[in-house]
């Protein structure tokens, strides 16, 4: 009977502990960031899709359509092609597309590239990523480079 | 009227659980025979996420599996890594740097206390209280937050490559640990000051869902669930690999057997993650990250090899065949939870569906890890 009573008494004083608890956290300050006003900057590791790096002088890509990136890919979701041109060593890219929609963000192809002494590759900061159509997320990365150094 | 009066006593119905309910974190079907409230037969209906892991594995090379580890179990995505990353180590007698191996510890134990902690927001979600949940989450922002900034993904980590890491930490990191740690130890008197200690959760937990050390064995189950049986059984202590033999930690064992237990150990192995994790920092030695000489096309020497290693839910077994080509000729996934959950049938006969809710809580299963 006396261990009955002290349970009602020690699980009810255990539910004015928990409020307790509760209360005291809601007079503190606010935790969470509120996104579409607030936004918290990107850890320079951040691994989002990726963007070719362009060559700082002439502004071009630095990539030379070796294909190893497209064959790293897990998904397979990179096509790269290029072509000879006179007067040019190696080859010249004239596509590459990331395919984002089987894309898994694991790195691997950045991983793969050979160009030194700055990869061809690079992640891009891009988190607000949001469309209506699957064709959003075929992205054409030589076409955004250019759009970049307009 | 008749119908009422010409029932038997004895009739029972099926009551589907899932597989869109959310008691089962995720595309789960138990097919439930009941006697009014009471579970007569309990039945796990699996398949609804087999994405075919081991043969996705058997079709790509042994790099490009890697991805995939991390999207079985997204709560401990970083032990999975580890498993198969250290197969292959031993099938290509890869030796790791010690900074690497570090690294590594580090990184899954902090994965583990917060797959810990989200378990113990969604679990105290199932019975019924709201608030711990944001608590548990405001943590695990910390170690998301930590953890992004080394691997520079959230959830779905693929930090590890066979011979080290993807890359190095930076300057903020070990401080920013510490500062986790000393956080999260005086947060601990608060979780169970709110919880454990709290009159509603013992009264649902105690002596609720009971699991013998007996039925533990007869289903293989590991982790958490065997130790809250009384098994001692942890492979990082019983089969240790990585650097978890230098480490001084202890492995929590209850005797109880019931959902309490289970979520005693839990909430007792934050507390040792932690400690493991801070001896690793202190231990933390300088040099390269990655192993000088590993093959850009890797090709195991031809056999059959098995690496084990201990996941929040249990131990997970990597077993691969090599014909000595650079794909997998075969690949094994042993997953936990699949261990865990072939108990819950027998588990929870004769018991009252919100008890059997609260047993399959504490079991603590991650659905895409049962299904592969």
């Amino acid at each position: 009977m006396s261990d009955y009573l002290k349970e009602i008494i020690s699980g009810t004083w255990s539910l004015f502990v928990g409020l307790g608890i509760t209360i005291r956290y809601f007079f503190q300050p606010v935790v969470t960031v509120q996104y579409p006003h607030q936004t918290l900057p990107m850890t320079p590791r951040f691994r989002g899709h990726t963007e070719l790096v362009p060559d700082p002088e002439s502004g071009g890509p630095l990539c030379i359509v070796c294909g190893m990136c497209e064959k790293a890919c897990p998904s397979n979701c990179i096509t790269v092609r290029g072509e000879k041109r006179e007067g040019v060593k190696g080859k010249v890219l004239t596509e590459y597309t990331l395919d984002f929609t089987r894309c898994s963000l694991c790195g691997l192809c950045v991983e793969s590239c050979p160009v030194t002494p700055t990869k061809a590759i690079t992640f891009s900061r891009d988190y607000n990523l949001a469309g209506v159509s699957k064709e959003a997320y075929i992205f054409d990365l030589k076409k955004r480079l250019e759009a970049e150094n307009r | 009227m008749s119908a009422l009066i010409q029932s038997q006593a004895n009739e029972t119905f099926v009551l589907n659980l899932g597989p869109q309910h959310p008691a089962t974190h995720g595309v789960l079907r138990v097919k439930l025979t009941m006697d009014g409230e009471y579970i007569v037969e309990a039945e796990p209906v699996l398949g609804y996420i087999h994405r075919m892991h081991e043969k996705m594995g058997e079709n790509r090379t042994w790099a490009q599996f890697l991805p995939n580890t991390g999207r079985m179990d997204y709560l401990h995505a970083l032990a999975f890594n580890h498993g198969y990353v250290a197969l292959v180590e031993r099938a290509a007698g890869i030796t790791v740097p010690e900074r690497a191996e570090y690294l590594r510890v580090i990184t899954t134990e902090l994965n583990r206390v917060s797959s810990h902690l989200l378990w113990f927001g969604a679990f105290i979600l199932d019975l019924g209280g709201f608030s711990p949940l944001l608590y548990a989450f405001d943590d695990r922002e910390h170690i998301l937050d930590l953890l992004e900034s080394v691997t520079g993904s959230r959830l779905t980590y693929c930090y590890f490559r066979f011979g080290g890491v993807y890359n190095d930490i930076d300057d903020n990191f070990v401080p920013g640990a510490r500062a986790f740690i000393k956080r999260l130890r005086e947060r601990m008197p608060m979780y169970h000051n709110l919880v454990t200690k709290n009159i509603i959760l013992m009264k649902r937990l105690q002596e609720v869902g009971p699991i013998s050390a007996e039925m533990c064995r007869k289903y293989g189950a590991t982790g958490p669930v065997c130790r809250g049986s009384g098994i001692n059984f942890d492979v990082r202590k019983h089969e240790p690999y990585s650097i978890y033999p230098e480490m001084d930690f202890e492995v929590p064992v209850y005797e109880q057997g019931d959902s309490m237990a289970r979520y005693m150990v839990r909430m007792d192995e934050i507390e040792q993650s932690l400690r493991i994790v801070e001896q690793a920092l202190d231990k933390l030695p300088e040099g390269p990250v990655m192993a000088e000489k590993v093959p850009k096309i890797l090709k195991p020497p031809k056999g059959d090899y098995y690496h084990a290693v201990e996941t929040a839910r249990g131990s997970f077994g990597v077993r691969a065949v090599s014909d000595g080509g650079n794909i997998p000729y075969r690949l094994k996934l042993r997953s936990p939870t699949f261990s865990n959950l072939s108990l819950f049938g027998e588990a929870c006969r004769g018991m009252l569906l919100p008890d059997a809710l609260a047993l399959m809580g504490s079991l603590d299963l991650v659905i895409p890890e049962i299904d592969r």
